[in-house]
């Protein structure tokens, strides 16, 4: 009976984390229906302007961050959706580990999922609008895209874990996530136009840290704010 | 009633861990409201009405800009008291909360964030207006403006979260923790709105800088700075005492 | 219960438990000590705060005033005392897309345990639903995730088991094998809190009764002093009536 030592964070972390992605694998329908609409997103939004007045390379990095930004609620919203159904969460919340381990657990697994709409959608965009990503530019791209995911993740964990059982879930996800997105999302759009319009890296230096400030800041925040959303 | 035999060895600990009975006595129901006229709020009714008049009629006009500048005696000080008075007021009201738990705290931020709300939609409304004779544009990203934009949007949707939580703790804990989050949001939205302006130049923009203010537009400044304070204030107070008087007869319905 | 300084704590103890919400005093001081190996039957009518009282018992809810100990250290402060709790509600605790198996196996690893997945199948034998473990969640009938559920909460053999009606759903096979397993866990020394609406199953079960009514325990006493016969008479006055 006392052989078991309760897991560390980082351990029930992994657990958690994995125990989401093997749902959503089983599952597969928010990921399909986040990509699905990522790439519909790209076509109409590539219809929708005229070829001869606007380039594409000036549209692409804006296209591509709203983009990631809707998909990435889409694929938020359910992250708590299934600890809701009998009460799962209950069965997280009576064992012995910490309640931020669980979050960043959750919030790890959302990564996974936006990291995989935009490792489908940034080729796409780059298919559709004739990107010149032939030098080094996609690896810049990556960059930037993982660094904005995390700021995105964290707080749209934690306001997925808040909505889950509101009215208006669908609704108000978005409404209160989308002005933390703002600084994500302005300086990863700036700093893509930049990487595509061949700029050295050294210019968007400012962004990356505007981009790691924000995840680290709101990393921390919504980490020891999660345990506020739990029953007392 | 107590079977002795199923209480605790060595006497019942009553001294609780969490504080005792604090929870239950601040949980306990709202102070009744008061009666008779709200002579705070007509005064501060009064005020504005006030320095309105002042600035129309009394202050001088503005060479360059004409008119038209005499809205900023509206704007300055709508914007004074929503983004340095009523949003901190909310963010601090909602740290307290987290700390002390008191519902009065929850009602203080709630009241806070709606009357800043409707000081910021002056100000919204009021900027466009004097921009579009001044600046030639409705809109030009002014640093300030944006940043109350976008805190229009997280007050609307802090409004929005603590009209779909029924519970009552549980939705002022939400609304805390959104305050609390959109305090650490707004340098970001200040850095943000700075790279936006740098990499996509601005009209030049002609604004009196208040220092050169002459002496009679100084005082109508201040004056209405104080008015609307004032005016802040009661339209607080009021909104506190209605949302009192809400909770006690919320509380009177559910114990029928 | 004068105790010599020797005397090991009560493997549960609730002491002046208190919760309100709002102005509704849902558990109102309730007090009570479980040596190793008892079991309380609770029994009470809807509301009176007896899903309440459990889940302040389990870590999962915060007293506004008292405490609940396992052997003697307060729940809430440390989730290593979490570790000894194991919860049976009336929702089961599944995630509906992972197999019978990867539900008590991922529950075994919250639980630290060294072997998960022997631990797991061990506990799905206990239940009768090894056979099942293969199976999603979500493609057992209600019986048999009740089952699972109580696998998935046994599975770290807790000192302490909460169950909050658990006999509800399950047939003949499945309460006999329920009962067997809380027996085994009795003989090992847990303490079970069993919360139902069934007199006799209760009575067969508890070494202690308690009757629990308005946020407040009512009538409690050691099984030995219940007459069988008397009892849901007397029940039903007390719950019905303004004693």
């Amino acid at each position: 009976m006392s052989a078991a030592v309760a897991p560390s964070v980082l351990a029930t972390a992994l657990l958690v984390a994995r125990k989401d992605l093997l749902i959503e694998y089983r599952t597969r329908s928010a990921f399909l229906a986040a990509l699905t609409f990522a790439l519909l997103a790209v076509v109409i939004f590539r219809f929708s302007w005229d070829p001869t007045a606007v380039a594409a390379i000036d549209l692409a990095p804006g296209v591509l961050w709203v983009i990631f930004v809707f998909s990435g609620l889409l694929g938020l919203h359910r992250s708590f959706g299934g600890e809701q159904a009998d009460r799962a969460i209950d069965g997280l919340l009576a064992a012995p580990v910490s309640r931020e381990a669980i979050f960043l657990g959750k919030s790890a697994a959302n990564l996974v999922f936006v990291a995989a709409v935009q490792l489908v959608a940034i080729p796409a965009v780059a298919l559709f609008y004739d990107l010149p990503v032939a030098g080094g530019e996609l690896p810049a791209i990556l960059l930037v895209a993982l660094l904005a995911a995390v700021g995105l993740v964290a707080v749209g964990t934690l306001f997925s874990a808040m909505t889950v059982n509101t009215r208006l879930a669908e609704l108000l996800l978005p409404m209160l996530a989308l002005p933390f997105f703002v600084p994500v999302v302005t300086p990863a759009a700036l700093a893509t136009a930049r990487i595509l319009a061949g700029r050295p890296l050294a210019e968007i230096g400012g962004m990356l840290k505007l981009l790691g400030g924000f995840d680290l800041i709101f990393v921390v925040a919504c980490t020891l704010a999660f345990p506020f959303t739990l029953e007392e | 009633m107590t079977n002795p035999s199923l209480v605790a060895p060595g006497g019942a600990r009553t001294a609780p861990p969490f504080g005792g009975d604090r929870r239950d006595a601040v949980s306990a129901a709202p102070p009744r409201p008061a009666a008779g006229p709200d002579l705070l709020l007509g005064a501060g009714l009064a005020a504005v009405a006030a320095t309105l008049v002042r600035a129309i009629w009394f202050t001088p006009v503005e060479a360059m800009q004409g008119p038209a500048q005499k809205i900023f005696y509206v704007h300055v000080p709508s914007a004074f008291v929503a983004l340095y008075v009523g949003l901190p007021l909310v963010a601090l009201a909602s740290v307290l909360y987290l700390w002390l738990r008191d519902d009065r705290l929850d009602r203080l931020a709630a009241s806070a964030a709606e009357v800043s709300l409707v000081f910021m939609s002056v100000v919204l409304v009021t900027g466009p207006i004097w921009g579009k004779p001044v600046w030639g544009t409705w809109w030009s990203w002014d640093a300030r403006l944006t940043l109350t934009l976008f805190l229009w949007f997280v007050v609307v949707g802090y409004l929005v979260l603590r009209g779909a939580i029924e519970d009552r703790q549980q939705r002022a804990r939400y609304s805390a923790v959104l305050g609390v989050l959109a305090v650490l949001l707004v340098p970001f939205i200040h850095l943000s709105v700075y790279l936006f302006r740098t990499l996509h130049p601005q009209p030049i923009v002609l604004k009196p800088s208040a220092p050169s203010l002459p002496p009679e537009m100084q005082l109508t400044l201040f004056a209405a700075l104080a008015a609307f304070l004032l005016f802040f204030g009661a339209l607080l107070r009021t909104r506190v005492r209605l949302a009192a008087e809400q909770e006690l007869l919320a509380l009177q319905q559910e114990a029928l | 219960m004068a105790g010599a300084p020797s005397t090991p704590p009560p493997a549960l103890e609730a002491v002046g438990l208190r919760r309100v919400f709002g102005p509704r005093r849902a558990v109102d001081g309730v007090a009570f000590a479980l040596a190793p190996g008892e079991c309380l039957a609770l029994f009470g009518p809807n509301g009176a705060g007896k899903t309440t009282l459990l889940r302040m018992l389990a870590g999962l809810l915060s007293p506004t005033a008292g405490e609940a100990r396992v052997a003697g250290r307060p729940i809430g402060e440390d989730p290593a005392v979490r570790a000894r709790v194991g919860l049976i509600s009336h929702h089961s605790l599944l995630y509906a897309a992972l197999t019978a198996r990867e539900n008590v196996e991922f529950a075994a690893r919250l639980y630290g345990l060294p072997n998960p997945a022997a631990a797991a199948r061990q506990a799905l034998e206990r239940m009768r639903v090894a056979d099942r473990a293969e199976t999603p969640a979500r493609r057992l009938s209600r019986g048999l995730q009740q089952r699972v559920s109580i696998a998935r909460a046994m599975v770290h053999e807790p000192d302490v088991v909460l169950l909050d009606e658990p006999f509800t759903g399950l047939d003949e096979l499945g309460a006999r094998a329920l009962t067997e397993a809380l027996t085994a866990l009795r003989a090992h020394g847990a303490a079970l809190v069993l919360v139902t609406h069934n007199l006799g199953e209760g009575l067969a079960l508890g070494t202690r009764v308690a009757v629990m009514r308005q946020g407040r325990l009512v009538d409690e006493r050691s099984r030995a002093a219940v007459d069988d016969r008397t009892f849901a008479a007397e029940y039903r006055a007390l719950v019905e009536g303004g004693s």
